[in-house]
């Protein structure tokens, strides 16, 4: 079985600053995959890269097969991989329902049967009864799902989603949590997350990488990672003291 | 397909719509020949409003010189049929085309180099001034004295050639008007309506949703400049005289935006309400004050700006989400 997703030593400056520093990994499909790391530490930056929003400075990006380092945003959506933002960004003024719709209309021409399929991923994400209101109305949790159903009507291979359960409390992480991880098994849809969350990390994910610096220190099942004396010092025992 | 169209629109606006559509059918048998050219003014600033609603109000992006594609399909239409005889509709098939050109090359110096935003707006005036001064001097079509169609009394109304009663005029703005505003629902009900939408309200997230925003942008000004240039063939046939100081001029860009900005951006009743408004009221109060015998330059525009300003106070979305809400009617988009 071969990597849905590549990352070959991926690497991007941004003047002097080195953000991520030759980063290698692979998502194996039908797995959750989790990169965790301090504030600063390249994981945004490494997100975007893949996502198509910026082009890496060296390093390939391989997905089912193909590089896709050089494309732009939209056509790496095209090719099957769905994204969410750090700072949600819902299409405001647009219902829920019409949000959803322009995630399904990228492989549906007629909107019947995009509006179908909207219905569908609005029901999985608990907001099919909001379909009618405003986005900008939503609370934050249901923005959070919002997107993650927006990425999800584009059908996509590989979600990848961008600290999703920020914000949110417990129960709604343990929602959140709950959602994904069915997404996985009954679809098995890829995910790749960022996570601050250590909580859904261990919860969900098959594999960790640790960013720090912009490099990788380390890589493996998440129970090894937390034992790892390098992600202790550099981020997990931070996180405690907090 | 005339059935599916009309499927999702609430009942009450459907009425509304046909109720306005037999009063307007019937209008020029109860108005006088002033009213009937203040109709005609209505019908072409809803028309325009319409055409370029699809940009601003749809696909988010703002012109502000749309008088550039009026320009073109007035000139090329009223040359051909002073130099060659071609009759106007065979000229629409010139004309559309070059407006629809000027957009494209318009909107791809700007989606193509990313000017966005108000820069975008500076390059729609800085292209139709282009075309104002390069007008102003082109011999062929009369340069800075002007482009005169001939002109005659007509015993009939002579459709094929756009000769005739300005009751003529008003019917073929009122077709084009209806069809516009069923296009653009249309539109509105289609992938590429929701694909302008998501544009509009995120550029980065409609490209990370996978729409190639470069291919839809483009897809929203050729539309629309072609169907702005309709209103300049009709313009120029009806004035009979064109000037491009006049016609070109940042003024009547102005003009066309105003009509949608009062009735509402971005709702499909805007433009046509808006237009309504404005030059109906405005066209109203110089009447009243040529009859009261007082004679003040630039009243309209005074008045113009006066609206502009309650609306922007009072209801900064446009009369008609405002007016839709005490109808109890609501339209999809906001």
């Amino acid at each position: 079985m071969s990597a849905l997703l590549e990352v070959g030593n991926v690497s991007k400056r941004f003047r002097g600053l080195v953000a991520v520093d030759r980063v290698s990994f692979a998502v194996e499909p039908g797995t959750i995959f989790a990169i965790i790391g301090p504030n600063g530490a390249g994981k945004t930056t490494l997100f975007n890269m893949i996502a198509g929003t910026s082009a890496p400075d060296g390093g390939s990006i391989v997905f089912a097969g193909e590089r896709i380092d050089a494309l732009p945003a939209d056509r790496v959506c095209r090719r099957g991989i769905g994204r969410t933002f750090q700072v949600v960004r819902p299409f405001p003024g647009l219902t829920v329902e019409d949000n959803a719709m322009i995630g399904a209309l990228l492989r549906r021409r007629h909107t019947e049967t995009a509006r179908a399929h909207a219905h569908d991923v609005l029901r999985r994400l608990d907001l099919y009864d909001k379909r009618a209101q405003r986005a900008a109305a939503l609370t934050l949790p249901d923005r959070k799902r919002l997107e993650v159903a927006r990425a999800l009507a584009t059908d996509p291979k590989l979600l990848l989603l961008d600290e999703v359960m920020a914000g949110l409390r417990p129960t709604e992480t343990d929602r959140m949590v709950a959602i994904l991880r069915e997404l996985n098994r009954e679809r098995g849809l890829t995910i790749l997350l960022i996570e601050h969350v250590m909580r859904a990390v261990m919860a969900l994910a098959a594999r960790v990488l640790v960013l720090h610096h912009g490099a990788a220190i380390a890589e493996g099942p998440p129970n090894e990672v937390v034992r790892n004396e390098a992600v202790i010092n550099s981020y997990l025992g931070v996180e405690d003291v907090a | 397909m005339i059935v599916r169209l009309v499927d999702g629109v609430p009942r009450r606006a459907l009425w509304l719509a046909i109720g306005l559509l037999v009063l307007a059918l019937a209008a020029p048998a109860f108005v006088g020949d002033y009213l009937l050219t203040v109709l005609i003014l209505i019908l072409y600033f809803a028309y325009v409003g319409q055409a370029w609603n699809i940009m601003m109000g749809f696909a988010g992006q703002l012109s502000l010189g749309h008088a550039l594609y009026v320009g073109l399909g007035a000139y090329t239409a009223a040359a051909l049929y002073v130099h060659f005889g071609i009759g106007p509709w065979l000229g629409l098939l010139v004309a559309a085309p070059i407006a629809a050109l000027a957009g494209a090359f318009v909107g791809f110096l700007a989606f193509r180099f990313r000017v966005a935003g108000v820069y975008f707006a500076i390059l729609t005036i800085a292209v139709a001034e282009f075309a104002r001064i390069g007008f102003d001097h082109l011999g062929w079509t009369g340069a800075s004295a002007g482009l005169f169609l001939p002109v005659a009394q007509y015993a009939r109304n002579d459709l094929w050639h756009l000769r005739g009663h300005p009751a003529m005029f008003y019917y073929i703005l009122l077709a084009a008007t209806v069809f516009a505003f069923v296009g653009c629902y249309a539109l509105m009900q289609s992938r590429v309506g929701y694909f302008w939408l998501a544009i509009r309200e995120d550029e980065e997230a409609a490209k990370a949703s996978g729409i190639d925003t470069f291919h839809y942008k483009m897809v929203a000004v050729i539309i629309s400049a072609g169907m702005t240039s309709f209103a300049g063939v009709i313009y120029a046939f009806y004035y009979n005289n064109l000037f491009a100081e006049q016609i070109f001029g940042i003024g009547r860009s102005i003009e066309i935006i105003l009509g949608p900005i009062v009735g509402g951006i971005g709702t499909l009743f805007g433009p046509v309400l808006g237009s309504f408004v404005l030059t109906g009221l405005a066209e109203m109060l110089t009447a009243a004050l040529a009859a009261v015998g007082v004679d003040v330059p630039g009243a309209k525009q005074v008045f113009y700006g006066i609206c502009l300003l309650l609306v922007i106070i009072l209801v900064p979305d446009g009369i008609w989400p405002w007016l839709a809400r005490k109808l109890g009617l609501k339209e999809r988009q906001p």
